[in-house]
């Protein structure tokens, strides 16, 4: 059973959004979606300064059985991708919440259905 | 056949769900996906052993005093020269020489052999051979419901599997079988498997099936044994070089368009050498030795995007074959695919090939197959 952290938020696909610092959120995806990707072996992210928007594809994670695309929770810009999950992808797997961020944003535009832990908990069913 | 809307169960299917595993639909049975890590499965496999549940395959029993005439007017390999406690891997085709699988042929006595099809095919596979029955005095039994199929594969599964039996493993060659018991219940002992490693594959009572999956779990448990999932068995079987249907096989293909023609046997010890599909087989043979259309190939990717089955294979910007099969490697470490190039380019070292991977040409090494190959 995933265990969703409830200082986090999480958006429909399987992303979670780390509280603001600064105007600056880290991005990832949720330990319920490593698991059902099964191993990652390749993560492509966007690229620092580039615009993310919210819903919309901003990268791919490719794992044994098939390629996903990695969607944005938010709008902003990219300040900072995590060159050691490219390098080690099963960081993703391993630690999803922790050492598997996977980009920081500066956010300026939020959805307004972004869910809490318990809500994401139900909606995922695990 | 149409999908039954519930999924079939294995016999272990409360085994599967006891150990957390992710399980998948395959070919409409509700299988184990993996256990834990997909590539902790597979590297266990090769560095050690892993036991899979293999009990979608679809069995079929002929057995008569003109079995062995029956499955060689049906198949396409000289079914009549395999001896008995011995197999052999062969497929049966359409009269136009389309494959409509691969099997796996045990005689397990002189009159009585049991094929082995993939699950997708076995409601086929049955119906055919059935169709090509009549004039020989022979049945044809469907026993898919009558066997669970446990594998144990990996350099230690002689180990594992030596502890539960009397039977003389070290006797059993490579593709044979015998009846024995094993972990306390009746098996056919079969020295096949899938992966490309030394292993064995069970075929047992449904009833037992449990009972010998907690005898191989607890005689591996100093073994390095670990479950493993279907998925694990397909990065498995695609190092091997091994074909899986529906990937590098199809009714659109000749045995020798998949560069396994040797599997054909124009000279049989039954019917004359007469069986279903030899004539435009005769001709796919001239067919690939002339003039080759297209040919099965190993891909290497030099980056870390990996290739999927459908997606082209391009050089010089034009589309020169298809991926049938692709994953990342855990043996390599690298992404791999099987492929079907034109001849021009199916050279092991042909410069220039890619994939095109959701638009990008990423470059590629082609490569003869297999990937891996075990040290005997």
């Amino acid at each position: 059973m995933s265990n969703n952290p409830n200082e986090l938020r999480y958006s429909k696909e399987h992303e979670w959004l780390s509280a603001a610092a600064d105007g600056v959120s880290s991005i990832g995806i949720t330990e319920h979606a490593a698991n059902a990707l099964g191993d990652v072996v390749f993560v492509q992210l966007p690229e620092v300064g580039d615009t993310v928007t919210a819903g919309e594809s901003c990268g791919e994670l490719e794992s044994t059985k098939s390629v996903s695309d990695l969607y944005s929770p938010v709008t902003g810009e990219v300040v900072e991708a995590n060159e050691d999950v490219v390098n080690d992808p099963s960081l993703v797997n391993s630690a999803p919440f922790a050492g598997g961020w996977l980009f920081k944003v500066r956010v300026s535009e939020e959805p307004e259905d972004l869910m809490s832990a318990a809500e994401y908990t139900e909606f995922a069913g695990s | 056949m149409s999908p039954s809307p519930q999924p079939r169960l294995t016999a272990l299917d409360a085994v599967h769900r006891s150990l957390g595993a992710t399980m998948t639909d395959f070919a409409g049975w509700d299988m184990p996906l993996r256990y834990g890590s997909e590539r902790d499965e597979h590297n266990a496999v090769r560095t050690a052993a892993g036991l899979f549940d293999l009990s979608h395959m679809g069995e079929i029993t002929v057995h008569g005093p003109q079995a062995a005439d029956l499955l060689d007017h049906a198949l396409v390999g000289n079914i009549g020269s395999v001896k008995p406690g011995r197999a052999r891997y062969t497929m049966i085709c359409r009269e136009d020489g389309g494959i409509l699988d691969d099997l796996i042929v045990y005689r397990l006595e002189a009159d009585t052999y049991m094929v082995v099809a993939n699950a997708s095919n076995a409601q086929t596979v049955l119906d055919a051979l059935v169709e090509r029955a009549p004039g020989f005095d022979a049945e044809v039994r469907d026993d898919r419901d009558a066997y669970a199929l446990l594998a144990v594969q990996g350099p230690n599964s002689p180990a594992i599997v030596k502890a539960l039996t009397e039977a003389d493993l070290d006797g059993l060659k490579y593709y044979a079988g015998l009846p024995g018991t094993v972990g306390g219940v009746p098996a056919l002992i079969a020295r096949t498997g899938y992966t490309g490693e030394d292993g064995f594959e069970l075929f047992v009572a449904p009833e037992h099936a449990e009972q010998l999956w907690k005898a191989i779990t607890a005689a591996g448990a100093e073994q390095g044994l670990v479950p493993c999932g279907l998925s694990c068995r397909d990065t498995l079987r695609l190092e091997a070089g091994m074909p899986l249907y529906g990937h590098e096989l199809s009714t659109g293909l000749t045995p020798f368009d998949a560069g396994l023609g040797r599997v054909v046997k124009f000279e049989k010890t039954s019917n004359e050498g007469a069986f279903v599909g030899r004539a435009a087989l005769e001709a796919a043979a001239e067919r690939a030795a002339q003039n080759p259309p297209r040919k099965l190939v190993g891909l290497i990717a030099e980056g870390r995007r990996v290739p999927r089955a459908g997606m082209s294979v391009v050089a010089d910007g034009a589309v020169i074959g298809e991926v049938t099969s692709g994953a990342p490697s855990p043996t390599l470490g690298k992404p791999i695919a099987m492929a079907y190039v034109d001849a021009a380019h199916a050279e092991p070292g042909s410069k220039g090939v890619g994939v095109d991977i959701r638009g990008t040409h990423e470059p590629y090494e082609v490569v003869a197959l297999p990937f891996y190959q075990r040290q005997k």
